[in-house]
């Protein structure tokens, strides 16, 4: 497969904003991307992306310019915009064509969300009893993890700090303003042992990237980073996941593992060598799980990594430096992109405060959502 | 005290004086649950899952879900988690009598019928009675 490459990131910032429906918002992220790689959407040879609850994403052609392109929507929960990435990565490497746009955005109300059981083909008591929830699955899960590697509470609201910390220096981030660690640990209970900030919250906002063909950066002399490989596995059996009214006794493995290890195998590298990482963050104690699902570190490791700082932007392996989904928000459709589109600043350098120092070669993003599937892609330059 | 409700879905559990949770077995031993609906239930074999269990995991629900959660008006926060059937399956259930605190992992958890809301029953565990 020929090599494709990243020539523009633009974004929309997170959070709420009234004005704008999600759809004007990945319209908006689009014109940034463009602007960014100095093309115009004429330019654009094949498109796809996708939104859980702001609409299709191809009605976009009508604000854009209708140029006749093909454009895949994409609809496919929290890694919609993996996949949207995937299948643009997949448009160019198959020599179908030169320029690709992927694109997600999305628009949530607030409070935690309510799936509709149906749509994940379970019955209507499961959702009438209250069990359905997302927030429910990350207690049930990490309270587990926690008793089996010894995680402390106080770990979960140092990721939680962290992210705050980070979110201040990012400008398209939604939570800015850092937070210490008691309010942290003290703020009102959601599903025990998870409190309100430890949680990412439902929201809005939009991303675009730009991809290219080897060939086509060479004619643009584009500032391009190159995509060393993507990959989504939807669940294996025997795996504990979000939705789940039962699951099998015996362990069989996580989507999340599977992804990064065909991650990793494709990019021919392997987690020492990566610089900087954005893994998912719906709460705090996901990124500790999904620190050691995606290979960084052993179960239990966490507790020492985060009492010595050693995922802060200055320490060995940064993670979520533009503070992930807690200081970000949560719009489903656009948060996978979201970290691509930080990969690719930290690469070319142009973090400003929330820089990583010294030469960022590497940079991994993870996104995991229902029912039970993950997203991992590698970027390099 | 859950005789006149009605279960809040059919076929969960067995209509009986000690109910077992349904599920459905295939042939090559797989144990689905809830027992699935539509196509993909019809060949699986009707079984009664273990009264017993240990406790997975646990969480307890502090605010009120947005519907489809239809629970009573007025809520109080519930306690639930993941009971672990010896050599079954794993089932999210309700857990009743006993508080977030007294909860352990692996301790020992019985099936119960429970009121829902005035209407309706649903199921749950709660610590084994010494008998």
């Amino acid at each position: 497969m020929s090599k494709v490459y990243i020539i523009g990131a633009g974004i929309h910032p997170f959070g709420r904003t009234e004005e704008r429906s999600g759809r004007d918002q990945g319209v908006f992220a689009v014109r940034e991307a463009l602007n960014d790689a100095n093309l115009e959407w004429d330019d654009i040879q094949f498109a796809s992306g996708g939104s859980i609850a702001a609409g299709n994403a191809d009605v976009m052609i009508n604000d854009l310019g209708l140029t006749s392109l093909p454009f895949i929507n994409v609809f496919n929960g929290c890694a919609t915009g993996g996949s949207a990435l995937s299948t643009a990565q997949n448009a160019i490497a198959s020599g179908q064509c030169d320029i690709a746009m992927a694109v997600g955005f999305d628009k949530h109300p607030r409070g935690a969300f309510n799936a509709n059981p149906k749509a994940f083909g379970l019955p209507d008591w499961y959702g009438q009893t209250g069990m359905m929830l997302t927030t429910q699955f990350f207690a049930l899960k990490l309270q587990r993890y926690m008793q089996l590697h010894g995680i402390s509470r106080e770990t979960l609201g140092r990721v939680a700090e962290k992210s705050f910390r980070n979110g201040e220096r990012a400008n398209h981030a939604w939570r800015r303003t850092p937070m210490d660690l008691d309010t942290i640990l003290n703020s009102t209970m959601i599903n025990h042992p998870l409190s309100k900030f430890m949680f990412c919250a439902p929201a809005e906002g939009g991303v675009a990237l730009v991809l290219a063909s080897e060939k086509k950066v060479r004619e643009l002399g584009a500032n391009a980073v190159g995509i060393a490989s993507v990959a989504i596995r939807s669940r294996p059996p025997g795996s504990f996941e979000v939705f789940a009214p039962s699951m099998e006794v015996e362990d069989g493995g996580k989507p999340t593992i599977l992804a990064s290890k065909a991650a990793f195998e494709m990019a021919g590298i392997g987690p020492e060598d990566i610089d900087v990482a954005q893994l998912q963050d719906t709460e705090s104690g996901a990124e500790i799980m999904h620190m050691a699902e995606n290979g960084f570190c052993e179960d239990g490791d966490q507790e020492q990594w985060l009492a010595e700082g050693r995922t802060e932007i200055n320490g060995a392996l940064p993670i979520n430096t533009d503070g992930g989904c807690i200081a970000c928000g949560e719009p489903i459709g656009a948060s996978g992109l979201r970290q691509v589109y930080e990969n690719v600043t930290q690469l070319r350098g142009r973090g400003e405060a929330r820089q990583v120092s010294g030469k960022v070669k590497t940079a991994y993003s993870h996104v995991y959502g229902a029912p039970g599937l993950s997203g991992v892609a590698i970027l390099e330059v | 005290m859950t005789k006149n409700l009605q279960p809040i879905a059919s076929g969960l559990w067995s209509d009986e004086a000690q109910p077992h949770l349904l599920a459905g077995q295939s042939t090559d031993g797989r144990i689905f649950f809830p027992i699935p609906e539509g196509d993909s239930g019809k060949n699986l074999e009707v079984i009664k899952l273990s009264r017993t269990g240990t406790l997975w995991s646990f969480t307890r629900q502090d605010f009120k879900p947005k519907p489809p959660y239809d629970g009573p008006e007025e809520f109080s926060p519930f306690l639930l988690g993941y009971v672990e059937l010896p050599g079954e399956i794993i089932v999210e259930s309700y857990i009743i009598g006993t508080t977030l605190e007294e909860l352990k992992i692996g301790m020992a958890l019985e099936f119960v019928i429970t009121p829902f809301d005035e209407k309706r029953s649903t199921y749950a565990f709660r610590p084994e009675q010494t008998l």
